[in-house]
C-alpha cells in the first residue's frame, strides 16, 4: 500500500501530477503550480452556486474570527441566570446555554480559536514535513533511508492515535492541540516533498549554480526549496477541511483549553448533557462545524479537479 | 520474486513498523515535557502532602530513576512477554485492561467494517449503473459529503432523533444489537463513503479498458459488463481500502465510543489521554500498529492471490 495513514478521503494519495518538464528554468514548478492554484480559485469559483456558497462560509467564519464584536453584541463567556435554556429566538440566535450564556456569541468567539489553531496545525506540517523531505531528498544515502523509515512508521499509526499519543505527552490546550493534528499530516508532506527534491536536484540549472561554486545549503534554499515546494503547498490547501475536523473531534474529547473558552468541540461535547431538554446545545455547533468542514473540502475538490486538468 | 521472499519481505517489514511504533511511543511519553508521577500521585491523593523524597521512592518504585536506556530494554522485554506495564492510575495491568475491553470495540468495529464495505460498494455500483445524469451526479458527490461529516455530529444527531425523540434505540451505553446499531452506523459512514470513492475511481479506469470495449461489443448490457466483468477486476485496488478502513476504524472508534458512552477500546484510550495515564497510551498504540500491520500484511499476502499478474511479477500492476 502506498503511504496512507490519514483519515479517510485523506489526501495522501493525491500527489500533484509530476510530470512538468524542470528544465525550462528556476522557479518553472512553483510558479505554474502556484498560477495553477489562484487560477483555479479565480475562475470556478463564480460558476457553480455550491462554490460560492462555500466561500461564503469561510468568509463569514474568517470574520468572525477577526472581528467577533462586529457579528455580536453578547459576551461568550458571562451568563444571564435568569435566560437558562431558551431555545433559538430572535434575541438568541442559537439560544442559550444550561449558564444562559449565548450559544451564538460562543460561536463566534470560538471560531478564532478553531482557525487559529488550524493555522498552526497546517504551518507545523509543511514546516516539518518540508524539512524532513529536504534532508531526505538532498542529502541522500543513510539520511533518506532514516527519514523514510521514520515517514512509514508515523503512516502505520492510525492518524487519531498518533495525535493522542501526542496529546497525552505534551498536555492539553489549542496549541497543543494543532501541534498533534499538525504531526499527522508531516509524513505525507514529507514523502511528497522528498519526490519533489529528487526530481529539481537533478536539473541543469541546479548542478550549474553548484559548479559556479555556490554554498550546498544556499542551494538548496535559494534555488532547489522553491522549485520543490509548490505540489507540498497544494497538498496543504486540500487538507484544510481535514484539519479542522480533526482539531473539533480532539476538542470534543476534551482536550482543549479548559471550560471557559468557546471552542467548537468543547461547545458541543458541553451539550452532550442535555442531549433530552436543549437539541440547540449540541446541533448548532455541530451544524456550523460540519459547514466549514464541507465548504473548505469543496473548495479543496475544486482546485484538485483544476490540477488534474492542466 | 520468488513467493517465500515475497512472504518474507512483507513479514519482515510488519514487524518492523510495530516494533517502531513502539519505541517512537516510548519516546514520544518519555522524552516530552511532562512528569508522570507527579501525576499519578497527584491522581491517588493531595499531591501537596508529599515530600520530594516520596516522588522519589515512587520513582525508584517504577524504575523511572533508572537510566533511559534501561527502561527502554526492560520495557521491550516485558512487552514481548505480553506485558505492558500498569495503569499510572488503577495500576491494572494494561495488557488486562484491553482484554476486557477489546470484545465490545471489535463487536463495533467489526459491524462498522461490513456496513462500510457493503454500503460503499452498493453505492459505487449504483453510481455507475444509474441511467440518469442527475441521479448519477448526486451518488458521485455522496462520498465527498459524508467524509466532511463529523462523526460526533452524526452520532449526537442520531441519538437525538432516533434514540430521545422516537425511541427506537437505546441512547446511551446501550448494550447488545440494539445499542450497536447508532454507534456502527456513525462510525460506517466515513467508511462507506472512502470505499466508495476507492471503488468508484477503480471502476471508472477499469471500464475504459480495451477488455471492457470487447465485452460491449458482443452486445453486453452496462450490469452485465459492471457486475459480470468490471467488478472484480476493479476489485483488486480496492482490497488496499480494507487496511486503510481498519485505521480509521481505530481511531474513529475513539470518538464514537465517547459519544455514545460504551465501553471499549476507543473509552480507555479517551480516559488515558485526558489523566496522561501513559503506559496505557503505549500498549493502546502499540496493539493499534500490531492490527494495522498484520490486516495490511493480509492485504499484501491477499493481492497475488487474486492477481496472477503480481504473483508473475512480485508488483501490483497497474494499467
Amino acid at each position: 500500500m502506498s503511504g496512507h495513514g490519514t483519515a479517510p478521503g485523506a489526501v495522501a494519495d493525491r500527489t500533484p501530477a509530476d510530470d512538468a518538464p524542470v528544465s525550462s528554468g528556476f522557479g518553472a514548478v512553483a510558479g505554474r503550480r502556484l498560477r495553477g492554484v489562484r487560477g483555479a480559485t479565480l475562475r470556478h469559483v463564480p460558476r457553480s452556486p455550491g462554490a460560492v456558497l462555500s466561500v461564503l462560509v469561510l468568509l463569514l467564519v474568517l470574520g468572525w474570527a477577526v472581528a467577533p464584536e462586529w457579528f455580536t453584541g453578547q459576551s461568550p463567556t458571562a451568563g444571564t441566570p435568569a435566560e437558562r435554556f431558551r431555545p433559538p429566538s430572535g434575541a438568541h440566535l442559537f439560544g442559550t446555554d444550561q449558564l444562559g450564556r449565548d450559544v451564538y456569541a460562543r460561536v463566534v468567539h470560538g471560531a478564532s480559536l478553531s482557525l487559529r489553531a488550524t493555522v498552526v496545525a497546517i504551518a507545523v506540517a509543511l514546516v516539518v514535513g518540508i524539512l524532513l523531505g529536504l534532508a531526505a531528498g538532498s542529502f541522500g544515502r543513510w539520511a533518506d533511508a532514516v527519514i523514510m523509515r521514520l515517514v512509514e512508521v508515523m503512516l502505520s499509526v492510525p492518524p487519531v492515535l498518533l495525535s493522542l499519543t501526542i496529546v497525552a505527552a505534551i498536555g492539553f490546550g489549542t496549541v497543543q492541540v494543532a501541534v498533534a493534528v499538525g504531526v499527522t499530516s508531516v509524513a505525507a508532506f514529507a514523502r511528497v516533498m522528498r519526490a519533489e527534491v529528487l526530481r529539481v536536484r537533478t536539473a541543469g540549472y541546479v548542478e550549474a549554480t553548484m559548479l559556479l561554486g555556490s554554498r550546498w545549503w544556499r542551494v538548496l534554499f535559494r534555488y532547489v526549496l522553491p522549485a520543490a515546494v509548490g505540489p507540498v503547498l497544494a497538498l496543504a490547501a486540500l487538507d484544510f477541511g481535514l484539519v479542522v475536523l480533526a482539531i473539533a473531534s480532539l476538542s470534543f474529547l476534551g482536550y482543549g483549553e479548559p471550560p471557559p473558552a468557546p471552542e467548537w468541540g468543547a461547545l458541543v461535547a458541553d451539550g452532550r448533557n442535555y442531549l433530552a431538554t436543549a437539541w440547540w446545545l449540541t446541533t448548532l455547533p455541530s451544524l456550523v462545524v460540519t459547514a466549514v468542514v464541507l465548504a473548505a473540502n469543496r473548495l479543496s475538490r475544486i482546485l484538485e479537479t483544476r490540477g488534474e486538468r492542466p | 520474486m520468488t513467493p517465500a521472499r515475497y512472504l518474507a519481505g512483507r513479514v519482515l517489514r510488519a514487524v518492523f513498523v510495530v516494533w517502531a511504533a513502539f519505541t517512537l511511543a516510548f519516546a514520544a511519553l518519555r522524552l516530552l515535557p511532562g512528569d508522570p508521577v507527579a501525576l499519578m500521585l497527584s491522581g491517588r491523593g493531595g499531591f501537596d502532602t508529599l515530600s520530594p523524597r516520596d516522588i522519589a521512592r515512587a520513582k525508584a518504585e517504577l524504575g523511572l530513576d533508572r537510566p533511559l536506556p534501561v527502561q527502554y530494554g526492560h520495557a521491550l522485554l516485558d512487552a514481548l512477554h505480553g506485558d505492558l506495564g500498569a495503569s499510572l492510575q488503577t495500576g491494572q495491568p494494561v495488557t488486562r485492561m484491553i482484554a476486557d475491553a477489546l470484545p465490545s470495540t471489535l463487536a463495533l468495529g467489526g459491524t462498522a467494517l461490513a456496513l462500510a464495505l457493503t454500503a460503499g460498494s452498493a453505492l459505487a455500483v449504483s453510481a455507475h449503473l444509474a441511467v440518469s445524469p442527475a441521479v448519477r451526479q448526486l451518488l458521485r458527490s455522496l462520498p465527498a459529503f459524508a467524509v466532511s461529516l463529523p462523526s460526533f455530529a452524526v452520532g449526537l444527531l442520531l441519538i437525538q432523533l432516533l434514540s430521545v425523540r422516537w425511541h427506537l434505540f437505546p441512547s446511551l451505553g446501550g448494550t447488545g444489537v440494539a445499542g450497536l446499531v447508532l454507534p456502527a452506523c456513525t462510525l460506517a459512514i466515513p467508511g462507506a463513503a472512502l470505499v466508495a470513492q476507492v471503488l468508484g475511481k477503480s471502476l471508472h479506469t477499469v471500464l475504459r479498458e480495451p477488455y471492457a470495449d470487447t465485452v460491449r461489443a458482443t452486445g453486453a448490457g452496462r450490469a452485465r459488463l459492471l457486475l459480470g466483468h468490471g467488478l472484480r477486476n476493479a476489485a483488486i485496488p480496492a482490497v488496499t481500502v480494507v487496511g486503510l478502513l481498519v485505521g480509521y476504524l481505530i481511531g474513529g472508534a475513539v470518538v464514537v465510543e465517547t459519544v455514545f458512552s460504551r465501553p471499549g477500546m476507543g473509552r480507555i484510550t479517551q480516559a488515558a489521554v485526558a489523566t496522561q495515564d501513559l503506559p496505557v497510551v503505549q500498549g493502546v498504540v502499540v496493539l493499534a500498529s500490531f492490527v494495522f500491520a498484520v490486516v495490511n500484511l493480509g492485504v499484501d499476502l491477499l493481492y497475488p492471490v487474486l492477481d496472477p499478474r503480481i504473483r508473475a511479477t512480485g508488483r501490483l500492476v497497474t494499467s
